[in-house]
């Protein structure tokens, strides 16, 4: 088995798509490095949280606001997206035809959709129980590191529904095929930072 | 009605014009400061009338517009940084003087009151860093490496002009802070618990947060593509070892900058929730914790001070080879100590805090740390000395600031050794020993490095010599000013004479405050003669020019185009085979050789995404300082669209053709052969039109 | 036709990325559900379940960088593992550092806040 050269991370497009292939080699290691940077921030983030665990100033602490159940759905629609987008690639790089592509990833915006939407209900619900950023700081640094997450994963939301306008408009012209392999980076990237906070806010919390 | 003022205006009201408290408290420390208030802000609106008016007058809208604003030529972008960075500079060093005065009037009392004194040292602070070095070196980098590596743009020009548009909103917003005051009085590490919305509840900090915000944007995305341009754009045959050690730094200070300033974006945007959204990070109440700002603002601190100096580093290096005669001593070792002092830098942040608390051997472990990245630096100074022992040393401008960087380095870094010291930080931390210190680097550092490589590089960038003997005055004065400006520092850091205060009760103090108050006139000569320098050389630009665009008898790939450089960089992308490349070809008896064959070029078009990203990033700062939502929601929309909408735009690249390069290129090929070469002892008069002699002929003194 | 005519070389190239998207998948979802599945119903002392929890985590972040973003050893991905690697020892000097810093300031000056 021979492993496919490659010039960046993320999935290769390969010599089928000469020209995007080539324009990916610097966009693409640009924002790897755009992603190593915020890398850094989540991980600050999670430092500060740490930090942070006992400072709940009497008020509520993991164990009154999280829930096991809607982390582990999160989780899973978090990790399924991140497959499905690897399939949209896939059908990116070795299909000719739109059809396949748009629907997996019609797919994976709506389990990114509904991961938001699942995360917004979990917030409210917090809320419900006096867990709002205001209370404490250890309420803070939750709300200071979950939400970013969110909001990551809102914006590359955005720039999928941006793309698929773009496919609608264009096909898959290098504009189109050169964004598509950075929103994927940024997807997985996303997922990744995703391991981290169930591990350490949400398990790490509960046990 | 007045509900919807209020919405309109937020809390912007009459009060936050300069010379409202004047009117109101009649006493005369309030008038002088109402007064100087009010003179700075009018400068600011006289300033942007009149530069407005004369663009106007001169009916240059347009071509502002299309040759500069819209640009994303990197030489371009990285004159407009400097620009920036030399006005805010010039408001800094005014503000530094007034806080001097008040020094040397300051016992028992002085003319200014404590919140204005407050505001000057934070603008102070706040601009060097932020909005006078930062953007300084970011244009240098910007001008320069792309031409030494061979590249004809950065990797991502747009984004480039993205990066100038933030920092240009950011300067704005400390500029307009000078009108709808007041800044923050905060310091420029704006600790919380001071800064919270309980203890600073007007305006002034809410400036800080949201300028300093943008300027970290602007250099996280400048961080990245210089990174990006230097891995993947060096022309063939340009290894990374054989890159001039100025990009080397580009690429240190990069990394840094990529590493180095998601702290400080964290702790601002921590700090803002506290202050609008009543998080509880760092209040004094419900589980807040400052600590946790100071460290992360240090974790900050520290890479940046090292991205301030890294470049002066390079551009020394450079100056000092050149100027000698010589190829640079241990390339290298000096490679290696810059990624050591990259790698290091993000290892000692604690030593700002060495007083917070923890325990000893957290200290020691810091201070150890920070002890050490003396070694590399001692490296380099030994690498510059000996690039010069035995050279043949012409002192020219840019090699006065390198000889006056290299003493005054040393002394500055042995105080910093001395400050690494845990048990004697105790001693002198928060006095002005501290502050004497890092002016010691700071001002021989960083900014005698960018006016040693504006020197250097301007013939380069705009075809024409600046003129010597202002710039020599300028040189001097900086360099004695610094030293009777600084020197009186370090006794009253050790008299015990704390940072940041206004008035003084200790007769003792003073003939060193008048001494510094001395210096600071020498260091104003020294911003004069600057301009009179720049004045004097635009008049004589006819006499001085050097359009075949190698005045200095230079190394690196730079010195081997037309002064200004094509738009393009080079005709042909040269292809490299050692070190110093355009030496070897003087060297060689080939340089400036016709190529065979021309092909068309793209280059990336014109874009307005600068400029829509600077307008909406100041508008939005603007609003958010002053609560005026719809402000913040209307920019951060139209930015989100443009954004959005730059994605579907589909030629993003213009064609410039063979016939044209090749006619370009000829023509300057033409002048070059028409131009007597000039022997090194004859570069500072007319005679030098950009030709240099080959060395064995031309490097008499 | 919907796949793209594929020579043979091209084909075994996708056999390959589609194997190394479902193994990445199956892999992560092991590595999910034994942490979450401990922590519902394990009866691990804390201390052992923190270090599993760590543990997996750690090793499925290896598993999400190598079969869904591609990175390897292999010689021309170096780079990209360089960076990733530069990355890492920056946050575990950033973090690890101010853990060790804040942690050491509360146990002399706020030892109740010590979770
Ligand atoms: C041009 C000559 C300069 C003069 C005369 C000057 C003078 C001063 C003075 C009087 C202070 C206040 C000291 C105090 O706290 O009592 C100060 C603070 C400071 N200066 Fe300068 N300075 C100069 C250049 C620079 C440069 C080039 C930089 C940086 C690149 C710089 C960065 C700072 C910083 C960061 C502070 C601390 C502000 C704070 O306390 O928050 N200065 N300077
Ligand atoms: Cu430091």
């Amino acid at each position: 088995m021979t492993t496919p050269t490659s010039r960046y991370p993320g999935l290769n497009l390969g010599k089928g798509h000469a020209e995007a292939d080539n324009a990916c080699e610097e966009l693409v290691f640009g924002f790897w490095v755009f992603m190593m940077s915020d890398l850094i921030l989540f991980g600050l983030l999670f430092g500060i949280y740490v930090t942070m665990l006992g400072a709940t100033a009497g008020g509520p602490g993991p164990h009154e606001l999280f829930e096991m159940k809607s982390a582990f759905i999160e989780t899973m629609l978090l990790l399924t997206s991140s497959f499905t987008f690897g399939m949209a690639s896939l059908a990116l790089k070795y299909r000719h035809d739109k059809g396949r592509l748009v629907a997996w990833l019609v797919v994976t915006l709506l389990l990114g959709l509904a991961f938001i939407a699942l995360e917004l209900h979990d917030f409210s619900s917090m809320a419900s129980k006096g867990g709002v950023p205001s209370r404490s700081g250890f309420l803070s640094a939750f709300f200071g590191l979950v939400p970013l997450h969110g909001l990551h994963v809102t914006v590359a939301c955005l720039w999928l529904v941006a793309l698929l306008a773009q496919i609608a408009i264009y096909g898959l012209d290098k504009g189109v095929k050169t964004g598509l392999i950075r929103l994927g980076i940024l997807w997985h990237f996303l997922d990744i930072v995703w391991i981290g906070i169930f591990s350490l806010v949400y398990l790490g919390g509960l046990t | 009605m007045s509900h919807f003022l209020d919405m309109l205006f937020g809390r912007l009201g009459w009060d936050a014009l300069p010379f409202w408290t004047m009117l109101q408290d009649h006493s005369t420390l309030s008038i002088i400061n109402g007064v100087i208030a009010t003179a700075a802000a009018s400068m600011v609106v006289i300033g942007a009338l009149v530069t407005f008016g004369l663009i106007t007058w001169f009916g240059k809208w347009r071509l502002l517009w299309s040759d500069w604003l819209t640009s994303v030529d990197h030489k371009k972008i990285g004159i407009m940084f400097i620009v920036i960075s030399v006005v805010m500079l010039a408001r800094a060093v005014i503000e530094a003087s007034f806080m001097r005065a008040q020094q040397a009037v300051g016992l028992d009392g002085g003319f200014l009151t404590v919140d204005h004194f407050g505001q000057f040292f934070t603008t102070h602070g706040t601009i060097m860093v932020f909005f006078m070095a930062m953007p300084f070196l970011t244009g240098l980098i910007n001008y320069v490496m792309p031409l030494q590596i061979g590249a004809r743009d950065l990797s991502f020009p747009v984004m480039n002009s993205i990066s100038l548009g933030l920092t240009a909103a950011g300067a704005a917003i400390v500029m307009i802070s000078l009108m709808f005051a007041p800044f923050s009085t905060g310091g420029w590490s704006g600790y919380p618990p001071f800064t919270e919305l309980a203890y600073s509840p007007d305006a002034g900090v809410d400036y800080w947060i949201w300028a300093v915000t943008l300027s970290t944007l602007s250099s996280t995305l400048s961080g990245i593509n210089f990174a990006v341009t230097i891995y993947k754009k060096r022309s063939p045959g340009m290894h990374l070892f054989r890159m001039p050690l100025f990009c080397w730094v580009s690429l240190c200070t990069a990394i840094l900058m990529i590493f180095g300033m998601p702290p400080l974006t964290v702790a601002t945007a921590l700090l803002a929730l506290d202050r609008y959204l009543d998080f509880h990070f760092f209040t004094t109440d419900l589980g807040g914790n400052m600590m946790n700002y100071v460290n992360l603002f240090w974790a900050f601190g520290h890479p940046e001070v090292y991205i301030l100096i890294l470049p002066a580093f390079g551009t020394f290096s450079e100056v000092f080879s050149t100027f000698s005669g010589k190829r640079l001593y241990g390339y290298n070792t000096l490679v290696i100590a810059t990624m050591a002092i990259a790698v290091l830098s993000f290892t000692v942040w604690l030593h700002h805090f060495f007083t917070m608390g923890q325990s000893a051997h957290v200290n020691a472990a810091f201070g150890i740390a920070t002890m050490l990245i003396g070694i590399p630096t001692g490296v380099k100074v030994y690498d510059w000395m000996l690039t010069m022992y035995r050279g043949r040393i012409r002192m020219s401008v840019p090699l006065v600031y390198a000889l006056g960087f290299i003493v005054l380095f040393v002394l500055g870094g042995l105080t910093g050794i001395v400050l690494a010291n845990p048990s004697v930080d105790y001693q002198v931390h928060n006095s002005l020993f501290l502050v004497a210190h890092f002016h010691n680097m700071l001002i021989p550092g960083t900014l005698f490095g960018m006016l040693a490589g504006t020197n250097f590089w301007f013939p380069k960038a705009f075809g024409f010599r600046l003129d010597e003997r202002w710039g020599y005055r300028a040189a001097y004065s900086w360099i004695i000013g610094f030293m009777l400006a600084f020197f009186p520092l370090y006794a009253l850091g050790l008299l015990g004479m704390p940072r940041r205060t206004v008035t003084f009760f200790e007769p003792a103090y003073l003939p060193w405050t008048i001494a510094a108050g001395c210096g600071v006139i020498f260091i104003l000569f020294g911003g004069f003669s600057l301009c009179v320098q720049l004045w004097r050389s635009i008049r004589e630009r006819h006499l001085n020019r050097v359009p075949v665009g190698d005045p200095w008898d230079g190394r690196s790939l730079e010195w081997s185009i037309s002064a200004p450089p094509p738009e393009y960089n080079y005709p042909v992308i040269p292809q490299i085979y050692s070190r110093d490349a355009f030496m070897r070809e003087k060297d060689e008896g080939t340089p400036y050789q016709r190529p065979d064959r021309y092909q068309d070029i793209e280059m990336p078009a014109n874009s307005a995404m600068g400029v829509v990203i600077a307008a909406t990033g100041f508008l939005m700062a603007f609003g958010l300082t002053w609560y005026m939502w719809w402000l913040v929601i209307a920019s951060g929309v139209v930015a989100l669209v443009a954004i959005i909408l730059r994605g579907f735009v589909r030629n993003t690249s213009r064609i410039i053709s063979a016939r044209e390069v090749q006619e370009t290129h000829e023509r300057w090929l033409d002048i070059v052969n028409h131009t007597p070469g000039v022997s090194r002892a004859q570069e500072q008069t007319t005679a030098n039109r950009g030709r240099a002699l080959p060395p064995i002929n031309g490097a008499s003194q | 036709m919907t796949k793209r005519t594929l020579s043979a070389e091209q084909e075994n190239e996708r056999q390959y990325e589609l194997r190394t998207y479902i193994l990445g998948y199956g892999l992560a979802l092991i590595l999910t559900l034994i942490p979450f599945a401990l922590a519902a119903w394990g009866s691990l002392s804390r201390m052992t379940l923190w270090w599993v929890i760590g543990a997996c985590a750690l090793v499925q972040i290896v598993v999400h960088f190598r079969f869904f973003l591609h990175v390897t050893l292999a010689k021309n991905k170096r780079e990209d593992l360089q960076l990733i690697l530069f990355t890492a020892l920056i946050l575990i000097i950033m973090v690890g550092g101010t853990l060790w810093i804040m942690f050491n300031l509360y146990s002399r000056m706020m030892p109740s806040i010590m979770p």
